[in-house]
């Protein structure tokens, strides 16, 4: 959560719970939603790595609260993340080690596992599917991120059928 | 309540090349009415031979195929004509429109076939064109027609008839995702209300709304079993964003 905080906090100065809603107002339902104490922890994190610094507001009736802002360390860290192209998403190998590896600890055989596989994915598909329907047309960020799901989804099915092909 | 559909040791064998081919080796199938199947496996496994034999538009080698009780590889191909128009809607991979009738009168046709009124008939071709987001495409020519648009032209036309069974190859194979998400409302609905469904898929959401798949491999059937539902909360727990 650090560097999303850090993104937050670019764009002006605010406090923990101003951070939580920010987080929720922006990512919709694709975010679970965060914890203050989670919050309240990274930002200490983030002060102690002097990306952050903290100074108190005075409240009338109320203890002080702490106001957070983005020191120049904070800033050049967050334009490094921004700048640096991000890593792929790995290809889900511990199948795949599972499949090639099967027919030596004569457990399963490779087709009983791929037939599994196949129907493991399908009913992951069939609660994206349930998810997208549930999800309103207008919480663009959690629509998009459920279709990359299924996209993936579909890459491996797609590669679990050339799996079968090749090794069943 | 018997089976909708069933079949016993059904083969099918090219022999129009100079060497056999065998397509489907032996398949036992059996789909409950109401039920949703999805067929998957890779290109050439013979899920298209098996569902052109399904609705009759192949012939068997051997074995036995039961359509709602009656068994019905043994039928004249005049008579499957006849039991097709009644009982049986086609979705083929490669559409196959009415070439010198409307989009809207190819919808429209089989229900007239198989004699529902003409006021029925209307009603259905309104609201599945509807369904599918083609009202405003019903006077074109199927050619005038986009791939994916023809292909939801022949998904509404397999429909037209309220089939006892409807056979699908690939019915999803040129559609964007947008055009996707109509046919999966669609076939959702249709299912919901107890429309059983034999449909061959690549597509992973498609084959997701099955109740059952089925793999096939080489001709024959090496998986047969449920899909399992779950239903779990929202993007954020069910996807892991760092
Ligand atoms: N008319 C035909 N004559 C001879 N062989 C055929 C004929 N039609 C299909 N075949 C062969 O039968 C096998 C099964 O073909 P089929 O079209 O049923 O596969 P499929 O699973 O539908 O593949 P795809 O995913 O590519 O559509 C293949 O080996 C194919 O070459
Ligand atoms: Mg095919």
């Amino acid at each position: 959560m650090r560097l999303h905080l850090l993104a937050l906090l670019a764009k002006e100065p605010a406090h923990g719970y101003e951070l939580k809603q920010a987080l929720e107002q922006t990512f919709g339902s694709a975010y679970p939603s965060p914890n203050i104490g989670q919050v309240y922890v990274t930002l200490g994190r983030l002060e102690k790595d002097g990306l952050v610094r903290a100074v108190d507001v005075e409240q009338s009736n109320r203890p002080n609260k702490k106001v957070y802002y983005l020191t120049a360390k904070g800033r050049d860290h967050l334009t490094t993340w921004v700048d640096e192209p991000t890593e792929g998403p790995r290809v889900r190998d511990e199948f795949f080690m599972k499949l090639v590896l099967a027919p030596l600890t004569g457990i399963a055989d490779r087709m009983a596992l791929i037939n599994r596989q196949r129907r493991h994915y399908l009913s992951l598909m069939s609660d994206l599917n349930d998810l997208l329907n549930r999800t309103s047309p207008s919480d663009r960020v959690a629509m998009l991120l459920i279709e990359g799901a299924m996209l993936h989804l579909q890459a491996d099915l797609d590669w679990l059928e050339r799996c079968q092909e090749d090794l069943a | 309540m018997s089976a909708v559909l069933k079949t016993v040791n059904l083969v099918k064998i090219y022999q129009d090349g100079a060497i056999p081919v065998p397509a489907v080796r032996g398949v036992d199938l059996q789909v409950e009415p109401g039920e949703f199947v999805a067929i998957m496996g890779p290109s050439g496994s013979g899920k298209s031979t098996l569902v052109h034999m399904l609705g009759g538009l192949d012939a068997r080698t051997s074995g036995e195929i039961w359509l709602d009780g009656k068994r019905v590889d043994t039928l004249s191909e005049s008579a499957w004509a006849l039991l097709r128009r009644k009982k049986v809607g086609f979705v083929f991979q490669f559409f196959n429109l009415v070439a010198n009738m409307t989009v809207g009168d190819n919808v429209e046709l089989p229900a007239l076939l198989a004699g529902v009124s003409p006021k029925v008939a209307r009603e259905r071709r309104e609201s599945l064109l509807g369904a599918l987001d083609l009202t405003d495409r019903a006077d074109a020519a199927p050619a005038q027609l986009s791939g994916g648009e023809q292909q939801r032209v022949a998904l509404a036309r397999a429909l037209a008839n309220q089939p006892s069974l409807l056979l699908a190859d690939e019915p999803t194979g040129n559609l964007d995702s947008r055009n996707t998400r109509d046919v999966l409302r669609l076939l959702g609905k249709v299912h919901k209300e107890g429309q059983s469904i034999v449909m061959v898929t690549h597509d992973a959401r498609v084959a997701a709304l099955a109740d059952r798949v089925v793999s096939l491999f080489d001709g024959e059937v090496v998986d047969d079993g449920r899909i399992a539902r779950r239903r779990r909360g929202t993007a954020g727990e069910v996807i892991d964003l760092r």
